[in-house]
């Protein structure tokens, strides 16, 4: 059986229509669409076709509304240093525990320099607390940014009522949206929503490519000032290639939409119930009722995710884990300590996140694997003896130092 | 995901000697659970000789954690307690060929719950004295509690002096953001500012020759330099020798636990640089096996 991939919130496989799309592009169409002759027709015509299917897909009222940037990180970034730019006497910013460290990062920077930053903490389940958001939200406020969907969890947060909230309090709204589009269906042109990202490499487009999408009418400040591309809202020469790619990408999400939405959610809920059903001592992360359809993150208790994936790794199967060691960090996944996960479940995590090139065999492949390397595991665990964990096992083994 | 040696996945794959030891009489539990590493060590100890008739392991931790505590293991069945003190971090590191940076706390916490259980089976307390904080330096393996710590100690200003103390920053200086934040720290503590122009401290090591060097010059200074490096190679259980100086290559010879370490380019590329600070010219440091064979017998350079 050739290699199960279930790490598709990672990154995902570029699909075959959006590299044919783009090919012509590296070649014939290889010219640079602000000039004048015809090299530039073709590749200008096919940028606005992209910026119309990414329109579409967000559900966007205006193609302008449509920034291409060249990452998800990059919308990040742009979204929220306009903000405090275009409004200098506001020094706050609201976010949340479990944001990606695309925000996280640039938030604590911004600490160092000043900023008062607002970091939402969530429940046991992932969620937030709306009243306490409400009573954040003041005039001090530049920007709230909150994430669409969890990356590791898949939790969703209520991200069109939460910018209703904040533009009641005359506050600008973000949200990186990079594991919600192409999942989920939205419509932003209802939505109170200033401004979004989105990364190709998500949606099946390349690596590379990515948007930030701007309402019209919300004050705006470049990152990169330069030549009058994207209306001189983001300087530099057009990926061309890479943005007709996530045009097609875009258009390809919307006709599988409802697939991603049933089958692919069928995978997803089939493997997590064989998992729990077969394996003692896991339990599901996140927010159960109000997720992605793709992510599952499962905590397999008193072991580590480095080891699990390397076991899955050998027997064919591709995940990720919010250990501490995958990332060589010295703690396990913020979102994992955010959500109160205790240690020994916490480096324990693996997220199996689906596309629709997945199958329901694969599925049936990982769920023979998986019971025998937790179990291989545990027999190595200091916390495990026999059929179980020991009795009472955080105080039956307590390492010198902490 | 890391780049593991074979010796590393062999352990992890078919790990020996796992689980608890029956009728052990000298347990280590050493680790922390909130960095998601910890092991426990169980030996049975003859009384009459202190030979390690059996050792065994429980570790909840990374791949690395279980294939260090598997080869530790392994290396001290049949020594004696005295003589399984003298394992190092190192060698533990060294029989997995080689750990990547971030890992090599695995093998520190290898040693770690050695000791510990060696002092529960003589009925002492052992006391950890190691605190490890996030890693800063990748490509020399230092953490930030160290870095802290050297600085208050030695009065450190600068990212250069950090660096002449402590290696950190001495590779691709990506860490230099992070290091001038932690100097930033430590400074205001002291009540200091920190000012990335200040003069290093140790100013009369690194004040570069103005006039251009001659061969012998040029060797002594090399040889000057190799000499204030050594202390930090061989607290890391290692040396380095000068083999020879064509131009301005310095032919190096790496031995002990710098050898065939994962970071031996690195520390090549440390020492480099610093050469390059202290003569004030281009020298580039290059292993003794790769110098042209017609000039030299490597073999008998090695051992002149």
């Amino acid at each position: 059986m050739p290699d199960i991939y279930l790490d598709n919130n990672a990154t995902t496989k570029v699909d075959r229509a959006v590299v044919d799309a783009m090919l012509p592009f590296f070649t014939e169409q290889f010219g640079n669409p602000s000039s004048i002759h015809r090299f530039a027709d073709g590749v200008a015509r096919a940028i606005k076709k992209a910026r119309g299917q990414v329109q579409e897909l967000l559900g966007a009222e205006h193609d302008s509304e449509i920034i291409f940037t060249s990452c998800g990180t990059e919308s990040d970034s742009t979204a929220i240093l306009s903000a405090i730019k275009a409004q200098p006497n506001r020094k706050e910013i609201i976010t949340t525990a479990v944001e990606h460290p695309a925000i996280l990062n640039l938030c604590e920077h911004l600490e160092k320099e000043g900023y008062t930053i607002h970091r939402m903490p969530v429940d046991r389940c992932g969620r937030l607390n709306l009243e306490a958001y409400k009573n954040l939200l003041s005039d001090q406020v530049a920007i709230v940014s909150v994430m669409w969907a969890n990356n590791e969890t898949g939790t969703i947060f209520p991200v069109v009522e939460m910018a209703e909230m904040a533009h009641a309090a005359g506050v600008m709204f973000h949200t990186d949206a990079v594991q919600a589009v192409g999942k989920i269906p939205m419509m932003l042109q209802d939505t109170q929503i200033d401004m979004l990202s989105l990364s190709g490499h998500k949606l099946h487009a390349p690596k590379g490519i990515g948007v930030l999408y701007l309402r019209r009418g919300t004050r705006f400040r470049p990152l990169l000032r330069g030549g009058h591309q994207e209306r001189g809202r983001r300087a530099g020469t057009e990926n061309t290639a890479s943005i007709v790619g996530l045009g097609k990408a875009c258009e390809l999400a919307i006709e599988h939409m409802e697939f991603e939405n049933i089958q692919v959610k069928a995978m997803r809920d089939r493997l997590e119930r064989g998992i729990v059903e077969q394996i003692p001592h896991c339990f599901i992360t996140g927010d159960l009722n109000n997720r992605l359809p793709n992510t599952t993150d499962i905590a397999f208790e008193y072991i580590e995710g480095e080891a699990i994936l390397m076991l899955l790794n050998k027997a064919g199967v591709a995940a990720s884990s919010g250990s501490a060691c995958t990332s060589g960090s010295l703690e396990p996944s913020h979102v994992m300590r955010a959500m109160s996960i205790p240690y020994t479940a916490a480096h324990g995590t693996i997220r199996f996140s689906f596309s629709r090139y997945n199958t329901m065999s694969e599925v049936d492949e990982v769920l023979k694997v998986m019971p025998d390397i937790v179990a291989a595991l545990r027999k190595l665990s200091p916390y495990w003896d026999g059929n179980g964990p020991v009795a009472n096992p955080e105080e039956a083994f307590k390492p010198t130092y902490a | 995901m890391w780049d593991y040696s074979d010796k590393v996945k062999e352990h992890f794959f078919n790990p020996k000697n796992a689980g608890a030891v029956a009728n052990a009489n000298a347990i280590g539990e050493v680790g922390s659970i909130s960095c998601g590493d910890a092991l426990r060590l169980t030996l049975r100890v003859n009384e009459a000789s202190e030979v390690i008739e059996d050792a065994g392991f429980q570790t909840f931790g990374c791949g690395s954690a279980i294939a260090s505590s598997s080869v530790l293991t392994e290396i001290i069945k049949g020594m004696t307690l005295d003589e399984a003190l003298k394992v190092t971090n190192n060698d533990i590191a060294a029989e997995l060929d080689g750990l990547p940076p971030e890992k090599m706390h695995c093998s520190v916490m290898g040693r770690e719950a050695l000791q510990a259980a060696v002092a529960n089976y003589r009925g002492e307390e052992w006391k950890d004295d190691h605190e490890e904080g996030a890693l800063v330096c990748k490509c020399f393996a230092i953490d930030a509690v160290m870095i802290e710590e050297m600085v208050w100690a030695n009065k450190l200003r600068t990212v250069e002096d950090v660096t002449n103390y402590t290696k950190a920053g001495g590779g691709c200086a990506a860490c230099h953001e992070d290091i001038e934040a932690i100097l930033e720290k430590v400074l205001k503590e002291r009540g200091e500012t920190f000012d990335p122009n200040a003069a290093p401290i140790e100013k009369s090591i690194i004040t570069a020759e103005k006039k251009p060097l001659t061969n012998l010059q040029r060797i002594k200074k090399i040889e000057e330099v190799l000499t204030s490096l050594r202390p930090q190679l061989m607290a890391d259980g290692g040396d380095v020798e000068l083999v020879e100086v064509i131009d301005n290559i310095a032919y190096v010879n790496m031995t002990g636990a710098c050898n065939g370490c994962q970071m031996a380019a690195m520390t090549i590329a440390g020492i480099q640089q610093r050469l390059m600070e202290v003569l004030g010219e281009f020298i580039r440091v290059v292993p003794a096996s790769q110098m042209p064979s017609k000039l030299v017998n490597i073999q008998e350079a090695s051992h002149a």
